[in-house]
Protein backbone atom coordinates (compact mmCIF):
# COMPACT_ATOMS: atom_id res chain seq x y z
CA UNK A 1 0.00 0.00 0.00
CA UNK A 2 1.33 3.43 -0.92
CA UNK A 3 2.03 5.76 1.97
CA UNK A 4 1.66 9.51 1.12
CA UNK A 5 4.87 11.50 1.15
CA UNK A 6 5.38 14.14 3.82
CA UNK A 7 5.21 16.93 1.21
CA UNK A 8 1.42 16.84 1.51
CA UNK A 9 1.55 17.54 5.24
CA UNK A 10 2.93 21.15 5.13
CA UNK A 11 0.12 22.16 2.72
CA UNK A 12 -2.44 20.74 5.12
CA UNK A 13 -0.69 22.38 8.08
CA UNK A 14 -0.64 25.78 6.34
CA UNK A 15 -4.36 25.64 5.57
CA UNK A 16 -5.09 24.46 9.10
CA UNK A 17 -3.00 27.29 10.62
CA UNK A 18 -4.70 29.87 8.38
CA UNK A 19 -8.07 28.63 9.62
CA UNK A 20 -7.00 28.83 13.25
CA UNK A 21 -5.24 32.20 13.27
CA UNK A 22 -8.35 34.38 13.66
CA UNK A 23 -9.38 32.33 16.67
CA UNK A 24 -6.19 32.41 18.71
CA UNK A 25 -7.75 35.02 20.98
CA UNK A 26 -9.88 32.24 22.42
CA UNK A 27 -7.01 30.04 23.54
CA UNK A 28 -7.36 28.64 27.03
CA UNK A 29 -4.79 27.61 29.59
CA UNK A 30 -4.75 23.95 30.44
CA UNK A 31 -3.32 22.45 33.59
CA UNK A 32 -2.13 19.27 31.96
CA UNK A 33 0.77 17.13 32.94
CA UNK A 34 3.91 17.08 30.79
CA UNK A 35 3.74 13.31 30.25
CA UNK A 36 4.69 12.05 26.81
CA UNK A 37 3.84 8.37 27.14
CA UNK A 38 1.89 8.08 30.38
CA UNK A 39 -1.75 9.14 30.52
CA UNK A 40 -3.29 10.64 33.62
CA UNK A 41 -6.97 10.99 34.52
CA UNK A 42 -7.02 14.46 32.94
CA UNK A 43 -9.41 14.68 30.03
CA UNK A 44 -9.90 17.56 27.65
CA UNK A 45 -12.39 20.12 28.93
CA UNK A 46 -15.75 19.64 27.21
CA UNK A 47 -15.97 21.52 23.93
CA UNK A 48 -12.27 22.46 23.91
CA UNK A 49 -9.80 21.48 21.23
CA UNK A 50 -6.13 20.94 21.99
CA UNK A 51 -3.58 20.87 19.22
CA UNK A 52 -0.27 19.39 20.26
CA UNK A 53 2.87 18.23 18.57
CA UNK A 54 4.95 15.55 20.24
CA UNK A 55 8.37 15.17 18.70
CA UNK A 56 10.87 12.42 19.47
CA UNK A 57 14.53 12.85 18.53
CA UNK A 58 16.93 9.91 18.71
CA UNK A 59 19.67 8.00 16.99
CA UNK A 60 19.52 4.22 16.96
CA UNK A 61 22.89 2.40 16.88
CA UNK A 62 24.22 1.93 13.34
CA UNK A 63 21.61 4.26 11.90
CA UNK A 64 20.98 7.93 11.30
CA UNK A 65 19.42 10.57 13.51
CA UNK A 66 15.69 10.86 13.18
CA UNK A 67 12.94 13.18 14.26
CA UNK A 68 9.41 11.79 14.48
CA UNK A 69 6.41 14.03 15.14
CA UNK A 70 2.86 13.22 16.09
CA UNK A 71 0.35 16.01 15.51
CA UNK A 72 -2.41 15.45 18.03
CA UNK A 73 -5.91 16.90 17.83
CA UNK A 74 -7.71 16.30 21.12
CA UNK A 75 -11.36 17.20 21.62
CA UNK A 76 -13.42 17.12 24.79
CA UNK A 77 -16.64 15.43 23.70
CA UNK A 78 -17.93 15.60 27.26
CA UNK A 79 -16.47 15.91 30.74
CA UNK A 80 -16.00 12.11 30.81
CA UNK A 81 -15.06 11.41 27.17
CA UNK A 82 -12.14 12.71 25.12
CA UNK A 83 -11.50 11.79 21.48
CA UNK A 84 -8.18 12.22 19.69
CA UNK A 85 -6.70 12.01 16.24
CA UNK A 86 -2.95 11.66 15.72
CA UNK A 87 -1.16 12.21 12.43
CA UNK A 88 2.36 10.81 12.50
CA UNK A 89 5.41 11.54 10.39
CA UNK A 90 9.16 11.24 10.60
CA UNK A 91 12.33 12.39 8.97
CA UNK A 92 15.50 10.32 9.04
CA UNK A 93 18.89 11.77 8.17
CA UNK A 94 20.32 10.69 4.79
CA UNK A 95 17.07 8.86 4.05
CA UNK A 96 13.67 10.53 3.66
CA UNK A 97 10.70 12.20 5.29
CA UNK A 98 7.46 10.27 5.51
CA UNK A 99 3.90 10.48 6.67
CA UNK A 100 3.66 7.30 8.71
CA UNK A 101 -0.02 6.98 9.55
CA UNK A 102 -2.80 7.96 11.87
CA UNK A 103 -4.30 6.91 15.19
CA UNK A 104 -7.80 7.45 16.54
CA UNK A 105 -8.30 7.09 20.25
CA UNK A 106 -10.96 7.53 22.89
CA UNK A 107 -10.55 7.95 26.61
CA UNK A 108 -13.51 7.43 28.90
CA UNK A 109 -13.88 7.91 32.62
CA UNK A 110 -16.38 5.28 33.77
CA UNK A 111 -16.77 6.68 37.28
CA UNK A 112 -18.37 10.11 37.57
CA UNK A 113 -16.88 10.89 40.98
CA UNK A 114 -13.30 11.56 42.06
CA UNK A 115 -11.73 8.64 43.93
CA UNK A 116 -8.37 7.84 45.47
CA UNK A 117 -7.58 5.97 42.25
CA UNK A 118 -9.43 7.07 39.13
CA UNK A 119 -9.72 4.61 36.26
CA UNK A 120 -9.83 5.74 32.64
CA UNK A 121 -10.48 3.32 29.75
CA UNK A 122 -8.50 3.91 26.57
CA UNK A 123 -9.26 2.42 23.16
CA UNK A 124 -7.19 3.18 20.07
CA UNK A 125 -7.07 2.15 16.44
CA UNK A 126 -3.79 2.67 14.60
CA UNK A 127 -3.13 2.57 10.90
CA UNK A 128 0.61 3.13 10.69
CA UNK A 129 3.55 1.99 8.63
CA UNK A 130 6.59 0.16 9.93
CA UNK A 131 8.50 3.46 9.58
CA UNK A 132 6.60 5.08 12.47
CA UNK A 133 9.12 6.20 15.09
CA UNK A 134 7.06 8.40 17.39
CA UNK A 135 7.36 5.86 20.25
CA UNK A 136 4.11 6.98 21.86
CA UNK A 137 4.13 3.65 23.63
CA UNK A 138 6.57 0.78 24.01
CA UNK A 139 5.08 -2.72 24.01
CA UNK A 140 6.07 -6.36 23.60
CA UNK A 141 9.65 -6.75 22.45
CA UNK A 142 9.90 -3.37 20.71
CA UNK A 143 13.60 -2.71 20.31
CA UNK A 144 16.10 -0.21 19.00
CA UNK A 145 16.68 -2.42 15.95
CA UNK A 146 13.07 -1.78 14.78
CA UNK A 147 13.96 1.90 14.53
CA UNK A 148 17.14 1.29 12.56
CA UNK A 149 15.38 -0.20 9.52
CA UNK A 150 15.76 1.96 6.41
CA UNK A 151 12.69 4.07 5.62
CA UNK A 152 12.40 2.63 2.12
CA UNK A 153 12.00 -0.85 3.53
CA UNK A 154 10.11 -0.02 6.72
CA UNK A 155 7.37 1.96 4.95
CA UNK A 156 6.30 -1.13 3.01
CA UNK A 157 5.00 -2.71 6.20
CA UNK A 158 1.52 -1.47 7.04
CA UNK A 159 0.03 -2.18 10.44
CA UNK A 160 -3.56 -2.07 11.61
CA UNK A 161 -3.48 -2.26 15.38
CA UNK A 162 -5.91 -2.02 18.26
CA UNK A 163 -4.62 -0.81 21.57
CA UNK A 164 -6.25 -0.86 24.96
CA UNK A 165 -5.03 0.83 28.11
CA UNK A 166 -6.21 0.79 31.66
CA UNK A 167 -5.21 4.14 33.09
CA UNK A 168 -5.15 4.48 36.86
CA UNK A 169 -4.45 7.93 38.19
CA UNK A 170 -4.49 9.78 41.49
CA UNK A 171 -4.24 13.43 42.44
CA UNK A 172 -3.05 13.68 46.02
CA UNK A 173 -1.45 16.62 47.86
CA UNK A 174 -0.69 18.34 44.53
CA UNK A 175 1.00 15.21 43.22
CA UNK A 176 -0.27 13.25 40.28
CA UNK A 177 0.66 9.58 40.13
CA UNK A 178 -0.45 7.60 37.08
CA UNK A 179 -0.07 3.98 36.02
CA UNK A 180 -0.97 2.64 32.58
CA UNK A 181 -1.30 -1.01 31.60
CA UNK A 182 -1.16 -1.49 27.83
CA UNK A 183 -2.37 -4.34 25.61
CA UNK A 184 -1.84 -4.01 21.86
CA UNK A 185 -2.89 -6.33 19.05
CA UNK A 186 -1.90 -6.25 15.44
CA UNK A 187 -5.22 -7.02 13.75
CA UNK A 188 -3.40 -9.23 11.25
CA UNK A 189 -1.67 -12.18 12.74
CA UNK A 190 0.56 -11.07 15.59
CA UNK A 191 0.16 -11.97 19.25
CA UNK A 192 -1.07 -9.58 21.94
CA UNK A 193 1.75 -7.35 23.17
CA UNK A 194 1.91 -5.78 26.59
CA UNK A 195 3.54 -2.73 28.07
CA UNK A 196 3.40 -0.27 30.90
CA UNK A 197 3.93 3.40 31.66
CA UNK A 198 4.09 5.00 35.08
CA UNK A 199 4.72 8.58 36.05
CA UNK A 200 4.52 11.21 38.76
CA UNK A 201 4.36 15.00 38.50
CA UNK A 202 4.21 17.94 40.87
CA UNK A 203 3.70 21.65 40.27
CA UNK A 204 6.74 23.66 41.37
CA UNK A 205 4.43 25.93 43.39
CA UNK A 206 0.86 25.54 44.58
CA UNK A 207 -0.43 29.10 44.89
CA UNK A 208 -1.05 31.18 41.80
CA UNK A 209 0.54 34.62 41.52
CA UNK A 210 -1.62 37.71 41.68
CA UNK A 211 -0.33 39.08 38.39
CA UNK A 212 0.08 37.45 35.03
CA UNK A 213 3.57 36.07 34.75
CA UNK A 214 5.53 33.91 32.39
CA UNK A 215 8.29 32.51 34.56
CA UNK A 216 6.47 32.10 37.91
CA UNK A 217 7.15 28.77 39.61
CA UNK A 218 3.49 27.71 39.38
CA UNK A 219 3.79 27.75 35.60
CA UNK A 220 6.21 24.85 35.75
CA UNK A 221 5.46 21.21 36.44
CA UNK A 222 8.25 18.73 37.03
CA UNK A 223 8.07 14.98 37.07
CA UNK A 224 9.35 11.66 35.88
CA UNK A 225 7.97 8.79 33.84
CA UNK A 226 9.09 5.25 33.07
CA UNK A 227 7.80 3.01 30.32
CA UNK A 228 8.60 -0.21 28.59
CA UNK A 229 7.53 -3.52 27.09
CA UNK A 230 6.35 -6.57 29.00
CA UNK A 231 6.58 -9.17 26.24
CA UNK A 232 3.73 -10.79 24.35
CA UNK A 233 1.46 -13.81 24.57
CA UNK A 234 4.12 -15.97 22.90
CA UNK A 235 6.89 -14.83 25.21
CA UNK A 236 5.59 -13.14 28.32
CA UNK A 237 8.93 -12.10 29.75
CA UNK A 238 11.19 -9.11 30.08
CA UNK A 239 13.84 -10.69 27.85
CA UNK A 240 14.84 -8.40 25.00
CA UNK A 241 12.40 -5.69 26.01
CA UNK A 242 13.02 -1.94 26.03
CA UNK A 243 12.62 0.24 29.10
CA UNK A 244 13.11 3.94 29.57
CA UNK A 245 13.19 6.45 32.37
CA UNK A 246 12.58 10.10 31.58
CA UNK A 247 12.52 13.26 33.68
CA UNK A 248 9.80 15.71 32.60
CA UNK A 249 9.42 19.45 32.60
CA UNK A 250 6.29 21.32 31.53
CA UNK A 251 5.96 25.09 31.15
CA UNK A 252 2.64 26.86 30.71
CA UNK A 253 3.51 29.90 28.61
CA UNK A 254 0.81 32.26 29.83
CA UNK A 255 -2.49 31.34 28.21
CA UNK A 256 -0.97 30.82 24.82
CA UNK A 257 0.78 27.47 24.83
CA UNK A 258 2.32 24.71 26.84
CA UNK A 259 5.85 23.51 26.23
CA UNK A 260 7.11 20.14 27.47
CA UNK A 261 10.55 18.62 27.41
CA UNK A 262 11.84 15.22 28.39
CA UNK A 263 15.22 13.56 27.96
CA UNK A 264 14.69 9.79 28.12
CA UNK A 265 17.36 7.22 28.94
CA UNK A 266 17.32 3.60 27.84
CA UNK A 267 17.72 1.06 30.63
CA UNK A 268 18.34 -2.14 28.67
CA UNK A 269 20.49 -3.20 25.73
CA UNK A 270 17.37 -3.30 23.51
CA UNK A 271 16.57 0.33 24.27
CA UNK A 272 17.76 3.47 22.55
CA UNK A 273 20.56 5.08 24.56
CA UNK A 274 18.76 8.41 24.66
CA UNK A 275 15.57 9.85 23.31
CA UNK A 276 14.68 13.52 23.55
CA UNK A 277 11.07 14.59 23.43
CA UNK A 278 9.61 18.03 22.90
CA UNK A 279 5.92 18.89 23.02
CA UNK A 280 4.10 22.09 22.13
CA UNK A 281 0.39 22.40 22.82
CA UNK A 282 -2.26 25.02 22.10
CA UNK A 283 -5.67 24.71 23.63
CA UNK A 284 -8.57 26.42 21.90
CA UNK A 285 -11.65 27.17 23.96
CA UNK A 286 -15.04 26.13 22.64
CA UNK A 287 -14.33 26.11 18.89
CA UNK A 288 -17.91 24.93 18.37
CA UNK A 289 -18.94 28.52 19.18
CA UNK A 290 -17.22 29.77 16.01
CA UNK A 291 -19.98 28.33 13.90
CA UNK A 292 -22.99 29.59 15.80
CA UNK A 293 -23.70 32.63 17.97
CA UNK A 294 -24.10 31.64 21.60
CA UNK A 295 -26.76 33.15 23.79
CA UNK A 296 -25.09 35.27 26.45
CA UNK A 297 -21.70 34.99 24.80
CA UNK A 298 -19.20 37.63 25.84
CA UNK A 299 -16.71 36.86 23.15
CA UNK B 1 -63.82 15.01 48.21
CA UNK B 2 -61.45 13.34 50.64
CA UNK B 3 -59.75 11.57 47.77
CA UNK B 4 -59.36 14.84 45.83
CA UNK B 5 -57.76 16.53 48.86
CA UNK B 6 -55.45 13.60 49.32
CA UNK B 7 -54.34 13.83 45.68
CA UNK B 8 -53.77 17.60 45.98
CA UNK B 9 -51.70 17.13 49.15
CA UNK B 10 -49.75 14.33 47.50
CA UNK B 11 -48.90 16.52 44.49
CA UNK B 12 -47.98 19.45 46.74
CA UNK B 13 -45.72 17.22 48.84
CA UNK B 14 -44.12 15.79 45.70
CA UNK B 15 -43.51 19.27 44.31
CA UNK B 16 -41.87 20.37 47.57
CA UNK B 17 -39.66 17.30 47.62
CA UNK B 18 -38.57 17.87 44.01
CA UNK B 19 -37.95 21.58 44.61
CA UNK B 20 -35.91 20.78 47.69
CA UNK B 21 -33.94 18.14 45.85
CA UNK B 22 -33.23 20.52 42.97
CA UNK B 23 -31.96 23.26 45.24
CA UNK B 24 -29.89 21.28 47.68
CA UNK B 25 -28.93 17.99 46.07
CA UNK B 26 -25.51 19.31 45.00
CA UNK B 27 -24.31 19.81 48.55
CA UNK B 28 -26.02 16.85 50.17
CA UNK B 29 -23.28 14.63 48.83
CA UNK B 30 -20.50 16.67 50.43
CA UNK B 31 -18.92 14.69 53.27
CA UNK B 32 -19.29 16.50 56.60
CA UNK B 33 -15.50 16.69 56.93
CA UNK B 34 -15.25 18.61 53.65
CA UNK B 35 -18.36 20.71 54.36
CA UNK B 36 -16.76 21.97 57.57
CA UNK B 37 -13.49 23.04 55.98
CA UNK B 38 -12.84 26.79 56.05
CA UNK B 39 -10.91 28.58 53.33
CA UNK B 40 -7.42 29.18 54.74
CA UNK B 41 -7.14 32.21 52.45
CA UNK B 42 -10.34 33.95 53.55
CA UNK B 43 -10.00 37.72 53.77
CA UNK B 44 -6.82 37.89 51.69
CA UNK B 45 -7.19 40.28 48.78
CA UNK B 46 -4.26 38.63 47.06
CA UNK B 47 -6.13 35.34 47.08
CA UNK B 48 -9.13 36.97 45.40
CA UNK B 49 -6.92 38.55 42.73
CA UNK B 50 -5.09 35.29 42.11
CA UNK B 51 -8.46 33.53 42.02
CA UNK B 52 -9.60 35.98 39.35
CA UNK B 53 -6.62 34.94 37.20
CA UNK B 54 -7.40 31.25 37.73
CA UNK B 55 -11.05 31.90 36.89
CA UNK B 56 -10.04 33.63 33.68
CA UNK B 57 -7.76 30.75 32.68
CA UNK B 58 -10.07 27.86 33.50
CA UNK B 59 -13.68 28.91 34.14
CA UNK B 60 -14.40 31.97 32.02
CA UNK B 61 -14.82 30.05 28.78
CA UNK B 62 -17.97 28.40 30.16
CA UNK B 63 -19.20 30.61 33.00
CA UNK B 64 -18.41 33.88 31.19
CA UNK B 65 -16.74 37.07 32.37
CA UNK B 66 -19.19 37.98 35.11
CA UNK B 67 -19.86 34.41 36.27
CA UNK B 68 -23.44 34.48 35.02
CA UNK B 69 -23.08 31.47 32.74
CA UNK B 70 -24.54 31.19 29.28
CA UNK B 71 -28.18 30.98 30.26
CA UNK B 72 -28.31 27.39 29.07
CA UNK B 73 -26.18 24.46 30.15
CA UNK B 74 -23.44 26.49 31.85
CA UNK B 75 -24.97 27.80 35.04
CA UNK B 76 -24.54 31.12 36.73
CA UNK B 77 -22.11 31.17 39.66
CA UNK B 78 -23.91 34.15 41.20
CA UNK B 79 -26.71 32.20 42.73
CA UNK B 80 -28.25 31.34 46.05
CA UNK B 81 -26.93 27.82 45.62
CA UNK B 82 -23.32 29.05 45.55
CA UNK B 83 -23.68 31.84 48.10
CA UNK B 84 -25.43 29.44 50.49
CA UNK B 85 -22.70 26.81 50.26
CA UNK B 86 -19.79 26.62 52.66
CA UNK B 87 -16.22 27.19 51.45
CA UNK B 88 -15.62 23.50 51.94
CA UNK B 89 -18.65 22.62 49.79
CA UNK B 90 -17.33 24.69 46.89
CA UNK B 91 -13.78 23.36 47.16
CA UNK B 92 -15.16 19.81 47.27
CA UNK B 93 -17.28 20.47 44.19
CA UNK B 94 -14.33 21.94 42.27
CA UNK B 95 -12.32 18.84 43.15
CA UNK B 96 -15.10 16.42 42.21
CA UNK B 97 -16.63 18.18 39.22
CA UNK B 98 -19.91 16.91 37.87
CA UNK B 99 -18.79 14.85 34.92
CA UNK B 100 -22.26 13.65 34.05
CA UNK B 101 -23.42 17.25 33.57
CA UNK B 102 -20.37 18.70 31.85
CA UNK B 103 -18.39 20.13 34.78
CA UNK B 104 -14.81 18.80 34.73
CA UNK B 105 -12.98 17.80 37.88
CA UNK B 106 -10.37 20.35 38.93
CA UNK B 107 -8.50 17.95 41.18
CA UNK B 108 -5.54 18.57 38.87
CA UNK B 109 -5.22 22.14 40.17
CA UNK B 110 -3.03 22.50 43.26
CA UNK B 111 -5.19 22.73 46.40
CA UNK B 112 -4.02 26.30 47.12
CA UNK B 113 -5.33 27.39 43.71
CA UNK B 114 -8.72 25.82 44.39
CA UNK B 115 -8.94 27.85 47.61
CA UNK B 116 -7.92 31.00 45.70
CA UNK B 117 -10.74 30.27 43.29
CA UNK B 118 -13.17 29.82 46.19
CA UNK B 119 -12.08 33.23 47.52
CA UNK B 120 -12.78 34.80 44.13
CA UNK B 121 -16.18 33.11 43.76
CA UNK B 122 -17.14 34.40 47.21
CA UNK B 123 -16.15 37.92 46.16
CA UNK B 124 -18.53 38.00 43.17
CA UNK B 125 -21.63 36.90 45.06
Amino acid sequence: MMVPRLAAVPRFATLFAAFLMPHLASVAAAQEKPYFVTYSQDLEEPGNLEIETKTALARPSDSSHYGATALELEYGVSAWWTAELYLDGQSTGHQSSLYTGFRVENRIRPLMREHVINPVLYVEYESISGADKTLLEVVGHDAETNLATENGEARREHKHEAEFKLILSSNFKDWNVSENFIAEKNLGHSPWEFGYAVGATHSLRGKASVKDCTFCAEKFIGGIEAYGGLGDTQSLSLRETSHYIAPLLGWQIRRLARLSFSPGFGLTSSSLDRIYRVGLAFEIAQPGGWFHAQKGSTR
Amino acid sequence: MRLRNAVIWLFAFGAMVLAGAASSSRWEHVPSKDHARANPLTGQNEAIEAGRTIYRDHCLQCHKVDGRGDGRKKPSLRSARVSGASDGDIEWFLRQGDLAHGMPSWSNLPEAQRWQLVAYLRSIQ
